[in-house]
């Protein structure tokens, strides 16, 4: 049980069982165990499972094969361009609203010099509520009377009251401001920890060629930051691409499937319809949703090996 | 579930060297990065030091109203009466404090019930997480047995599976797991056993034993320690900061977690404060339920205050790729 490869003399003899356990084996597969069995039931096996289950119907006591008729009916479902439109509509807010954002938080952030900490914590407070407590209490906020907060802070610029939630229109929107008031503080750390990674050789180079302070920021700043920035890009892309608790809790979908996400769907298809459940449309769609991200996970994972070797 | 998995991943294998850098190496390296866009030169400038000064008090006013204002207002909320709550949501206790929403949300609605739950769903997501991580970045990383490199691959390869797959058929899976034969629908097993399943945490904890230094198990192994002891007397207790940042990242996400109890803890007694809230919300006073959300959000925020530093440095590893 030696790690010295290389060392391993050239002499080869066939290895008997009790050879295996004298030299540990036995132990080490002890150590395995838990990784094994838990990886194994938990993990390889449902992987498995959703490969086979999205071809086959079941409703838990007979199953049958049915070939692409899971994908069929679930790309003719009428409610997926919906939640295609949906979660592309989410993902775009999102971007907008929750990329430039922490950016020029994070920059200005960075040239604090007193109490820098405090600022840190500030922004990162809102991540540590749980999310279930932040829709709730937001769902308060979005009171659509004109007593209602968010209404009331309206009112004091002479606008407003604004139906919010209960309106198609501005329901996703609320949803998404919520969402980036939520995640915005863990950005902001990251911009904020590659930030202190900029080589102040740059800036120093800069300011002998006479660089004022935007041109600074803008050529040597954001451009160091070209690699975490199409990081944060990608990772925002999963992370919407799978949003649920928001339109599950505020809205349930609606207004008129206003909010009606790809993953509400699946959830519907498996364990919102009381008339039995459709584990097989379920894992038919999460499968093509999962190809899409493992797509994107393979081009984050890319990018993060490509910027850490250079 | 995949965002922060796949993102401290790749920058680990600076942490152990950081851990044991001295304190005053430490601090020149914070020195030398304290010189940020602006120069000293431009610091000297008086412009520019009342522009950021009024920049910086600006952004803190902003910071305060976005990120503390709504949890303080939730904390306003949580000992309002109804009343109040409905009518002027923003006026500061019109007519007196109502310290009774804590009571009736802690025994009445039994928030002190699904807190317990929370606790313990926590407690043993954190125990099962811990023990596949230590144990099976010990076998990849230090006892490397044949079947090691398989192993791995394995567990890496469930990095490109995002949650979303695993859901119906890992709801299926705990209606029938394979040799026991019962369900496990409705107990605390249902949540903690699959979160131990995090490929996230063993190529951390990997990555980080790695980065041990050799000689000291090769001294061990000639002092006649085996695998048992190597582990347990050796390498656990120096591997203290990756366990913390597992811990820490076990716990908040368990507190967090919702969808998944949703599923499998359909019993109202059983069910964790996320999964509870929801349904609280129907048929509860208002001011009861902002006492019941102000007290589920206690913990995490002092969690975090407590634990500061290993949040935010956690977080930002995810954009540290060339540390």
């Amino acid at each position: 049980m030696t790690t010295d490869q290389g060392l391993v003399p050239t002499r080869r003899r066939r290895r008997t069982p009790v050879d295996w356990i004298r030299e540990g084996g036995l132990s080490t597969l002890l150590f395995a165990l838990p990784l094994i069995v838990i990886f194994g039931v938990f993990s390889w096996l449902p992987i498995g499972r959703a490969l086979i289950m999205s071809f086959q119907e079941t409703n838990l006591v007979v199953t049958s094969w049915v070939g692409l008729d899971n994908f069929r009916s679930v790309l003719a479902d009428p409610n997926l361009p919906t939640a295609l439109r949906n979660t592309g509509y989410f993902a775009l807010l999102a971007l907008i609203f929750g990329y430039p954002i922490p950016l020029v938080g994070a920059v200005l952030m960075s040239e604090v010099r007193r109490m820098k900490g405090v600022y840190s914590v500030l922004a990162y407070l809102p991540v540590v509520v749980p999310p279930v407590v932040a829709v709730l209490l937001w769902k308060f906020l979005y009171d659509p009377r004109p007593e209602g907060v968010f209404n009331q802070m309206l009112g004091w610029v002479g606008l407003g009251p604004m139906p919010w939630l209960q309106s198609a229109t501005w329901a996703m929107p609320s949803l998404v401001i919520e969402a980036t008031w939520a995640a915005a503080g863990g950005t902001v750390i990251i911009y904020l920890a590659a930030l202190l990674g900029v080589p102040p050789e740059l800036y120093d180079a800069a300011e002998v060629d006479g660089a004022s302070i935007w041109r600074k920021v803008w050529h040597v700043t954001l451009p160091q930051l070209r690699g975490v920035l199409l990081i944060t890009f990608i990772l925002q892309i999963i992370g919407t691409a799978q949003v649920f608790l928001e339109p599950y809790l505020f809205t349930g979908g609606g207004p008129a499937n206003a909010t009606l996400t790809i993953l509400l769907l699946i959830y519907r298809y498996a364990f919102g319809q009381s008339l039995g459940a459709d584990y097989g449309e379920a894992t038919a769609l999460s499968l093509l949703l999962a190809i899409f991200l493992a797509v994107m996970s393979l081009v984050y994972f890319r990018l993060t090996r490509a910027w850490s070797s250079s | 579930m995949t965002t922060t998995q796949t993102s401290t991943m790749q920058t680990t294998t600076a942490a152990p060297a950081g851990a044991a850098r001295p304190l005053a190496r430490r601090r020149a390296a914070a020195m030398d990065t304290l010189r940020g866009v602006l120069s000293i030169a431009d610091w000297r400038r008086r412009s520019v030091r009342t522009g950021m000064g009024f920049v910086h008090v600006l952004l803190l006013l902003v910071l305060v109203v976005i990120g503390l204002g709504p949890i303080l207002l939730l904390g306003k909320f949580a000992i309002t009466p109804t009343q109040d709550i409905l009518r002027a949501p923003l006026e500061v206790f019109p007519n007196g404090i109502a310290w009774d929403n804590l009571h009736k949300a802690w025994f009445d609605v039994q928030i002190s019930r699904y807190f317990l739950n929370t606790v313990l769903i926590a407690a043993g997501a954190w125990a099962s997480q811990i023990l596949v991580a230590a144990t099976g970045g010990y076998v990849l990383s230090v006892l490397r047995p044949r079947y090691a490199k398989a192993l791995q691959w394995m567990v890496l390869a469930t990095l490109f599976v995002p949650g979303v797959v695993l859901l119906v058929p890992l709801y299926l899976t705990i209606l029938d797991p394979p040799i026991l034969g019962t369900s496990l629908l409705n107990t605390f097993w249902a949540v903690w056993l699959p979160a131990g399943a995090s490929a996230f945490n063993v190529v951390l904890m990997a990555r980080f034993f790695d980065n041990l230094p050799r000689e000291i198990f090769e001294a061990a192994r000639v002092d006649g320690a085996g695998p048992f002891r190597l582990f347990w007397s050796v390498v656990l207790p120096m591997s203290k900061p990756i366990l913390g940042v597992v811990s820490v990242f076990a716990v908040i996400a368990s507190w967090k977690d919702f969808l998944w109890p949703l599923l499998v803890l359909t019993k109202p007694d059983l069910q964790p404060l996320s999964v509870r809230l929801p349904s609280l919300q129907a048929t509860t006073d208002l001011g009861v339920l902002m006492a019941a959300l102000a007290i589920s959000t206690l913990i995490p925020i002092l969690f975090f205050l407590v634990f500061q530093r290993m949040f935010l440095r956690g977080a930002g590893l995810g954009g540290a790729i060339k540390g």
